[in-house]
Order: structure tokens, then C-alpha cells, then sequence
């Protein structure tokens, strides 16, 4: 209840401050837009499916790209982990390449794909492979050896060691890194999105740019914030507490 | 394989009163089963002929771990191996469970070289090795569910061994919700579902308190006799060994090599506390008490050396 009360106190502070500088009129409405103009906009945004289509579409991408992260991470990751020279080798490089923004790889995506939604997921899934391989291979080494030794000793051995035994054993020290790849993915499609004009929620927002509707740009700002904090905060705490209920405590401390 | 010594099980039921002619009596047909092993001396169930291992240490030196180890151990014997910490029995335990390879010699399952891990060899490690990720249950059921077996009877056979070991009630639980005891059971009702010939155990028993460890002592000993698995057990408590075993093998100290071997002819059941156990368990220690001292010197190689008097325990 008292953090309730606070989160309601904060946030009331936050938006009288904003209605109060917006009434000052110091700056010019389109420069800096009142709440309620914000509002309108959002309203207005869903009332024509404008953000429904916006979000639908967005998410697909977001899905997909990550999606395909997720997969060829994982099986990267542990080829890194359990082969010394993988390790030697593309250990450094996969840790030098998380250093460039994924938008760098823009205008190869476009060279390589050409103006489509393929260079798009191209974008996302460079923006999310790395930190989702990284993870994976740090959580195959934090992996007590002895679930892989009772996993071999019980019979189980290739894909199946990797499903039944390495996956669910490593899933505890990865899940940070998948919630990270999570946030890359999301940001690099938004960025991408804002290159390229195709729909999607960068696009609703480079829009609001063009057509000076400083509302528009920022109800979408909200719209991005709240989608993935949504995500963060419902998906992957709730994947967070189903381990810690199965393992019996907070397992990457 | 399995199918024979369930047989077995089956056809010679827990002999109550007297035990040691029961033992006999059951060891004779499993030896007997093997067709190839009916004319000369039966082969050993686990043979391990000449085994050496080395490996490099972080400096480059090359250490010898095990060093030309032989041991025969008959189907449904129950063998320990006690040995100072650093003489490398948990590692020879892995070696026949095909967890790792050695640099020379064989080991040998059924007078077949052992390749690899399989069901056949299951070991019990002393941190359990439960999955946290599943249900009492479904621990039990993994090796069965990597050999294919369907479910109907991986549910029957599951709920069979979960009362063998006296946790049927836990079925559902997290391992994380069990005690350490009930936990190390577990292990043991998983290991054997598997329906292994040989069961390994590492030190399963080390991290538990006396009381728990002395109730497990009991039950694995019911176990054996309900089963007629071949039990070989690793441990560094001396008389823990002579509490279980037929047989108690004494390694060396770095290099391990076996020092000397003790048949243990005491009535079953016993009990840590039996003053005969107490006593063979001595004559054990007095020879165990050089390659302690021995592994006490390498640990506090700093010039301080502590002896272990006669008459006190390791």
C-alpha cells in the first residue's frame, strides 16, 4: 500500500510539473505539449488502429528477430563454451562485437537484403544474437559440471543432453542475458524502424516528427516504453519466479 | 540385463534369517547366467585390470592419480573403497561409470570394455546431482525417459522405487523442498530406476548427519539384499565401510594404489555401532594411518605435521 501511495505521489508530481511548465507557455505548444495534447493523441492514435496496426506489426518483428536470436545464440553459445578453441578464438571477437551499435549494420542489412523487413530482422537479430550468446556461454561455464555428469551418466546424451539437461540447467544463469537481448532487440528494431519507413511503431513516431505533432512523438515514446517495460516486467519476471519457485531460491544472485 | 537381475530378485526374495548362506546362494546364479562365463572362472562383473591415470597439472608437471589398479568385483557384491582425500577413488568411480577415460589400462563391465557412460553403471554422487528443475517424480523417471520407455511404466516403475526408498508421498515435491537425507534418497531411487547392473556411490552419504547417515546405511543395505545390484561404494569413514561392505579396499596415498583388501565375513544386518564392526574397522584404520599421514603432510606441506596417534579415529 505505502509504495502504491508513493508511486501515485511520484508520478502526480512528475505530470503537475509538466502541465505546469506547458502552461507557462515558455515554449512554443508544438515544441513542448501539454499532457492532455499527449493524451489526445494516443486516443486518437488507437481510435483510427493507427497504433493497433503500429504495435501489431512492431511486435511481429520484435518476435520474430529475437526469436531467431534465442535459437542460434544458444546453440552458439554453448559451441563456444564447451570447445576450447571456439573459445580462444571467437570468445574475444563476440565480446569486441558487442561494442558496435546495431545500427551499424544498417547499411549492410540494406546492401545485403535490400529495402524490406528482412533487413529489419537483420538489424534485430545483430542487435540481440550477441548479448544472448554471451549469456548462454557464461551460463554453461557457471553450470555446476555435475548436472551434464548425471545427465551423460543417466543416458542422456546429444540433443537430448542439450533439452532435457543443459538448457533447463543453464536457464538460471541466462535468464538476465535473454532479458537483455530482449532490450537490444526492442531498441534496435525502434531504431530501425525509424530508418526505414514500413509501418511499425518508428515509423508512427518519425511521423509525428514530419508532421511537427510533438503529442504524436511523444505519446509514441510512451507506447515503446510501455511495451517493453510490459515484457520485462510481466514475461520475464514470471519467468524469473517459476525458476526461483522450482530451484528454491534466487539462483544468479 | 536388467531383466536378469530382477529375475534374480524375484526368484531369491529378501533372505531374513541367516543372511550370510542367502548371500551365497544368490551369487551363484548370476554368475552362472552368463553363458560364456560357465565354463572357466566367472568373469567379474566389474573388472578393472591395470588402470593408470595421469594428467597435467596447471604447472605442466605430470601427476599420477592411479597408479596400475586392479580389482575384480563379483555380480551382487558389495564392495568399498576407502582411501585418504587426494588417493583419487572418486575419480576411479567416474572412470567406471565412462565420466571420463583412463590414460592406460581397461576397465571392464561383463568382460566387455566399458565405451562411455551407460544405464548399466549408475552413479550416486555425493552432491546428490538432482535435477532442480523437476519434480521428485520426474528425477526418478530421466533415465528412463532417455531410454525410451513408455510412460505408463516409467509412472508404475516410478512410484515403485519412490516406495523402495520410502518417499511416496513426495512425488510432486521440488528437490529444493527435501531434507539432505531424503534428497541423497532420491538419488538412489533415480539411480536405480535406471535398473542398473552397478550401482557407484560417491561418498553419497558424507554431507549428512550421523543420525541420517546410519538410517541410509539401513535402507541401502535392505536395497541390496531387495535388489542384488553390485554396490560399490567409495567413502573415507573406515568403519562406514566395514558396516556395508563385503569387501573394503584400501587405496594409497598419491599415487592411489591399491594397498590391501579386507573381506568382511560379519553377520548382516549390522550397525555402525556393533562392537565387531568397531574392531575390524580398526585393523582397517591401522593400516589407512601411513597414507593419512601422508595426505595430512601434502595438505599442510608448510613444515607442519600432524600425526594421527594410534587408536584414534580418521
Amino acid at each position: 500500500m505505502k509504495r502504491a501511495a508513493r508511486y501515485v505521489i511520484f508520478y502526480a508530481a512528475l505530470l503537475a510539473l509538466w502541465t505546469l511548465l506547458a502552461k507557462l507557455k515558455i515554449w512554443p505548444p508544438y515544441l513542448f505539449p501539454t499532457p492532455w495534447g499527449v493524451a489526445e493523441s494516443l486516443y486518437a492514435g488507437f481510435q483510427d488502429h493507427t497504433y493497433w496496426i503500429a504495435i501489431r506489426v512492431s511486435m511481429q518483428r520484435v518476435l520474430i528477430g529475437y526469436g531467431i536470436s534465442v535459437v542460434l545464440g544458444m546453440i552458439l553459445g554453448l559451441g563456444v563454451a564447451s570447445n576450447k578453441f571456439l573459445e580462444d578464438t571467437m570468445g574475444g571477437l563476440l565480446v569486441s562485437l558487442q561494442s558496435l551499435p546495431s545500427i551499424c549494420w544498417w547499411p549492410l542489412a540494406l546492401l545485403w537484403f535490400g529495402l524490406n523487413q528482412n533487413a529489419i530482422l537483420f538489424v534485430v537479430i545483430m542487435g540481440s544474437l550477441l548479448s544472448v550468446t554471451l549469456a548462454m556461454e557464461d551460463g554453461r561455464k557457471q553450470m555446476p559440471k555435475i548436472f551434464g555428469q548425471a545427465g551423460r551418466n543417466l543416458g542422456a546424451k546429444g540433443i537430448k543432453l542439450f533439452w532435457y539437461v543443459l538448457l533447463p540447467a543453464s536457464l538460471p544463469f541466462i535468464v538476465s542475458g535473454l532479458k537483455q537481448g530482449w532490450a537490444f532487440a526492442w531498441r534496435s528494431l525502434i531504431t530501425a524502424e525509424m530508418l526505414y519507413l514500413s509501418l511499425g511503431l518508428g515509423q508512427v513516431l518519425m511521423m509525428g516528427r514530419d508532421l511537427n505533432d510533438m503529442s504524436a512523438v511523444i505519446a509514441v515514446m510512451l507506447l515503446i516504453i510501455a511495451i517493453g517495460y510490459i515484457i520485462d516486467g510481466v514475461v520475464f519476471k514470471a519467468m524469473e519466479r517459476h525458476l526461483q519457485n522450482k530451484w528454491g531460491l534466487a539462483p544468479a544472485n | 540385463m536388467s531383466t536378469k537381475a530382477r529375475a534374480v530378485s524375484h526368484q531369491y526374495p529378501i533372505p531374513i534369517e541367516p543372511r550370510a548362506p542367502a548371500r551365497a546362494a544368490k551369487l551363484g546364479p548370476v554368475c552362472v547366467g552368463h553363458s560364456d562365463a560357465s565354463q572357466a572362472a566367472p568373469i567379474a562383473k566389474v573388472g578393472l585390470n591395470e588402470i593408470c591415470l595421469s594428467y597435467r597439472t596447471q604447472t605442466g608437471e605430470r601427476l599420477l592419480a592411479l597408479d596400475h589398479i586392479s580389482l575384480q568385483v563379483r555380480a551382487g557384491e558389495f564392495v568399498c573403497i576407502v582411501g585418504p582425500s587426494g588417493c583419487g577413488k572418486s575419480t576411479l568411480l567416474h572412470l567406471i561409470a565412462g565420466l571420463h577415460s583412463q590414460t592406460s589400462g581397461q576397465v571392464l563391465v561383463d568382460g566387455h570394455p566399458v565405451q562411455g557412460p551407460g544405464t548399466d553403471r549408475i552413479l550416486i554422487f555425493q552432491e546428490h546431482g538432482l535435477f532442480p528443475w523437476l519434480t521428485v517424480a520426474e528425477n526418478v523417471e530421466f533415465g528412463m525417459k532417455m531410454k525410451g520407455v513408455p510412460r505408463a511404466e516409467r509412472i508404475e516403475k516410478m512410484r515403485h522405487y519412490l516406495r523402495l526408498v520410502h518417499l511416496a508421498k513426495f512425488e510432486k515435491s521440488y528437490i529444493h523442498q527435501l531434507s539432505g537425507g531424503m534428497k541423497q534418497r532420491v538419488a538412489i531411487a533415480r539411480a536405480l530406476a535406471t535398473e542398473p547392473d552397478v550401482l557407484l556411490m560417491d561418498e553419497p552419504f558424507a554431507a549428512l548427519d550421523a543420525q541420517t547417515r546410519d538410517l541410509l546405511h539401513d535402507e541401502l543395505e535392505r536395497i541390496w539384499n531387495e535388489t542384488g545390484r553390485t554396490i560399490i561404494f567409495v567413502t573415507h569413514n573406515v568403519r562406514e565401510a566395514v558396516r556395508l561392505g563385503d569387501r573394503v579396499v584400501l587405496l594409497t596415498f598419491r599415487p592411489g594404489r591399491v594397498k590391501s583388501e579386507f573381506p568382511i565375513s560379519l553377520a548382516r544386518p549390522r550397525s555402525l555401532e556393533d562392537p565387531e564392526v568397531a574392531l575390524t574397522a580398526r585393523e582397517v584404520l591401522e593400516e589407512l594411518r601411513d597414507e593419512i599421514n601422508r595426505s595430512l603432510e601434502a595438505e599442510y606441506a608448510a613444515g607442519v605435521k600432524p600425526h594421527i596417534a594410534p587408536g584414534e579415529e580418521a
